[in-house]
């Protein structure tokens, strides 16, 4: 079944609130405004909104040190975030977390993970909770290529598997961990035959084809609505950027034509012209779409900017829960 | 005599040894092509090749592991944890292996690996990002724990590690990296175990440190002496396990007190330790009660003046010390 108009535009406006975000984070990082390590999530997209796109109020989200994306995605506050990243007040952990710990309960994102691998079993006790509250809840846990040499995805996909939870396992697979070459850091081509070990469906698909990830997200979803246990979607994507930072380009662990023959397939772009063919939205249409986000981007950047830094009380609180 | 830093110094260990035992080799995660997270292995996959500077997937237990399993096998692995935050995720390998297969297996299986770490906050990158270990590590007989402080003995240490035939967790601060200093180029360099370093003498107060907290110790002593006419003597611990208690034990009983710097927790952590010690061989001596200058009793966070506020620094110090000499 063909998607409607109001789905690919929602998967559309998703992509881009993600990108500008991240752009506008990366131009405030290279600047210094910006501390810390940020890992940006430009040319990864499709992948968080193709699957975000299906979850609503009660499912879950546990998300990487490459976490920005994963919330936006799910509606995360632009205000909260930046002041977030500029260590404020009003930031989404009042300046205490940072970019690779944002968490946002009330959207059910259970935290970006600062620890590679650290999402995996907490996303199947968030499903198991769904389980056991008999709720028809789901849980999505993003994780990337490298993470899924850590014993803890193993673990955790083997649990979800025998207690056949309601769990979506996505892997990026932009092919590196930070600077090592996926056949360099394993012995596969497709992650998602690692399912077949834990006794549940791993499907591959094209990460940079929104519409992709969209469907088969859509069909692992349903399935673990169903209680037909989980899925391990694996997406195979790109980062434009570096590890850490923006520069991407002109580095020793991968060549420019590589990168720019991704860039050829920049999912965004993808499904614009997609868009544009179908007569949902041309050109002008498009540009109008940007130039709202970008607006509320300078405007959370703004605000962020002028908001307070945290009381130094602050460090003292909530080392316990009373 | 080279001036070098401190992760150069690091390096020329790492080559000096490879080039002197075959039996070295080092495994990590972005330790070959790219040359490491802090550089410190940068060049060596080019010199030695893939067969002894290895990189590895993402998978810090069986990272340690391998390196405990090739030990039995007869070689001396350096295994890299990119920082010590991840090294939670090898615990039980360290511990329940490492540390304890010598004496379980009544000396049949001896574990000579060296296991090597980043530590430290400071950098902004909160929680989970930000640990300082080395009490813990020294919490556990079986384990060597060493922690250098300036390049020289971040080089002698290290040559010093691939020497033993047990486990050396070696811990390198972050901070520490880029510091200068001189550098001995005789490849028979090597700084022994279990020897403090009194890095500056004084009279009236022993400021004791090790790692990062090292030079805070040092910055203290040169305002005390500028502002308030205090003498103090630093002592660099250099290694916590072996402890050079000795020379500590002989700083306090000259100057009748002690303070103890440390980036960790002070609650359970080493620096408990050694005040302990030093009541139970100096109380005489003493004119105040031990103090500890530490972390916040809380997990780091991210926000640059609450890191700040929760980290140690050099005006806590001088504030400990004037606290003692108050009457
Ligand atoms: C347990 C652990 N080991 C190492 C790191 C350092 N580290 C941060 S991101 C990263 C690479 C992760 O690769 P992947 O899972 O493919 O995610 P990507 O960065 O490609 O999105 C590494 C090694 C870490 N944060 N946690
Ligand atoms: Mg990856």
């Amino acid at each position: 079944m063909p998607l409607s108009a109001e789905t690919l535009r929602d998967l559309h406006r998703r992509m881009l609130r993600i990108r500008l975000f991240e752009e506008e984070a990366g131009r405030l990082s290279e600047a210094g405004r910006i501390p810390g390590a940020l890992h940006l999530y430009v040319g990864e997209e499709a992948v968080a909104a193709g699957v975000a796109a299906h979850l609503g109020p009660g499912d879950q989200v546990t998300s990487t040190h490459r976490g920005h994306g994963h919330l936006v995605a799910v509606g995360g506050d632009f205000r909260q975030m930046f002041a977030e990243l500029f260590g404020r007040a009003t930031g989404y952990c009042r300046g205490k977390g940072g970019s690779m710990h944002i968490a946002d309960m009330d959207l059910g994102m259970l935290g970006a993970n600062g620890i590679v691998g650290g999402g995996p079993p907490i996303a199947v006790g968030a499903a198991f909770s769904n389980k056991y509250r008999k709720t028809q809840n789901v849980t999505a846990c993003f994780f990337g290529d490298g993470a899924s040499n850590e014993g803890s995805f193993h673990e955790a996909a083997n649990m979800a598997g025998l207690y056949r939870l309601p769990l979506i396992f996505v892997c990026e697979n932009n092919g590196f961990g930070e600077f090592t070459r996926q056949d360099r850091h394993q012995a596969i081509r497709d992650i998602a035959d690692r399912a077949a070990g834990y006794g549940f469906p791993g499907i591959v698909v094209d990460g940079m084809d929104a519409v992709a990830v969209y469907e088969a997200a859509g069909e692992a979803i349903a399935r673990a609505r169903r209680g037909e246990g989980p899925t391990l979607l694996e997406c195979k994507t790109y980062r434009f950027f570096d590890h850490v930072g923006v520069r991407g380009m002109g580095v020793v662990y991968r060549s420019d034509d590589e990168v720019r023959a991704w860039r050829e397939r920049d999912p965004i772009t993808l499904l614009e012209r997609r868009l544009a063919e179908l007569g949902i939205l041309d050109e002008a249409g498009a540009a109008a779409v940007r130039e709202a986000i970008q607006a509320e981007v300078r405007e959370a950047v703004a605000f962020a900017e002028a908001s307070p830094f945290p009381d130094p009380a602050a460090l003292t609180e909530d080392v316990y829960a009373s | 005599m080279a001036i070098m830093r401190m992760r150069d110094a690091l390096r020329e260990a790492l080559r000096e040894e490879m080039l002197r035992d075959e039996r070295i080799f080092l495994m990590g995660e972005d330790i070959g092509l790219y040359g490491g997270s802090y550089a410190v292995t940068k060049g060596l996959l080019e010199e030695f090749g893939e067969e002894r500077v290895r990189d590895t997937p993402i998978a810090e237990s069986a990272i340690v592991g391998i390196g405990i399993g090739a030990a039995m096998g007869g070689l001396h692995p350096m295994v890299e944890i990119m920082t010590i935050n991840f090294s939670f995720l090898a615990l039980d390998q360290i511990v329940n292996n490492a540390a304890k297969l010598l004496h379980m297996s009544n000396g049949q299986i001896n574990v000579p690996l060296v296991i090597r770490m980043a530590s430290g906050g400071g950098s902004q990158l909160a929680a989970t990002h930000s640990h300082s270990l080395e009490g813990l590590y020294a919490h556990f007989p079986g384990l060597k724990v060493v922690c250098p402080s300036t390049p020289a003995d971040a080089k002698g240490l290290l040559k010093r590690a691939f020497r033993d035939q047990n486990t050396v967790i070696f811990i390198e601060h972050t901070a520490n990296y880029g510091l200068r200093g001189e550098v001995p180029d005789d490849p028979d360099f090597l700084v022994e175990f279990g020897v403090a370093n009194v890095v500056r003498e004084g009279t009236d107060v022993t400021i004791v440190g090790y790692s990062g907290s090292v030079h805070q110790a040092i910055r203290a002593a040169e305002l005390l002496e500028q502002q308030e006419e205090i003498s103090a003597e630093v002592i660099d611990l250099r290694t916590l396990r072996p402890l050079d208690m000795d020379t500590v034990i002989r700083s306090v009983k000259k100057t009748n007190r002690a303070v103890i710097v440390e980036d960790a927790w002070k609650f359970g952590g080493f620096g408990g330790e050694l005040a302990a010690q030093i009541m139970e061989r100096a109380f005489d001596w003493l004119d105040a009660p031990v103090a500890r200058v530490a972390c916040k009793d809380v997990p780091l966070p991210y926000n640059r003046n609450l890191e700040f506020h929760a980290l140690p620094s050099e005006e806590d110090v001088v504030e400990a010390v004037l606290g003692m000499f108050k009457e």
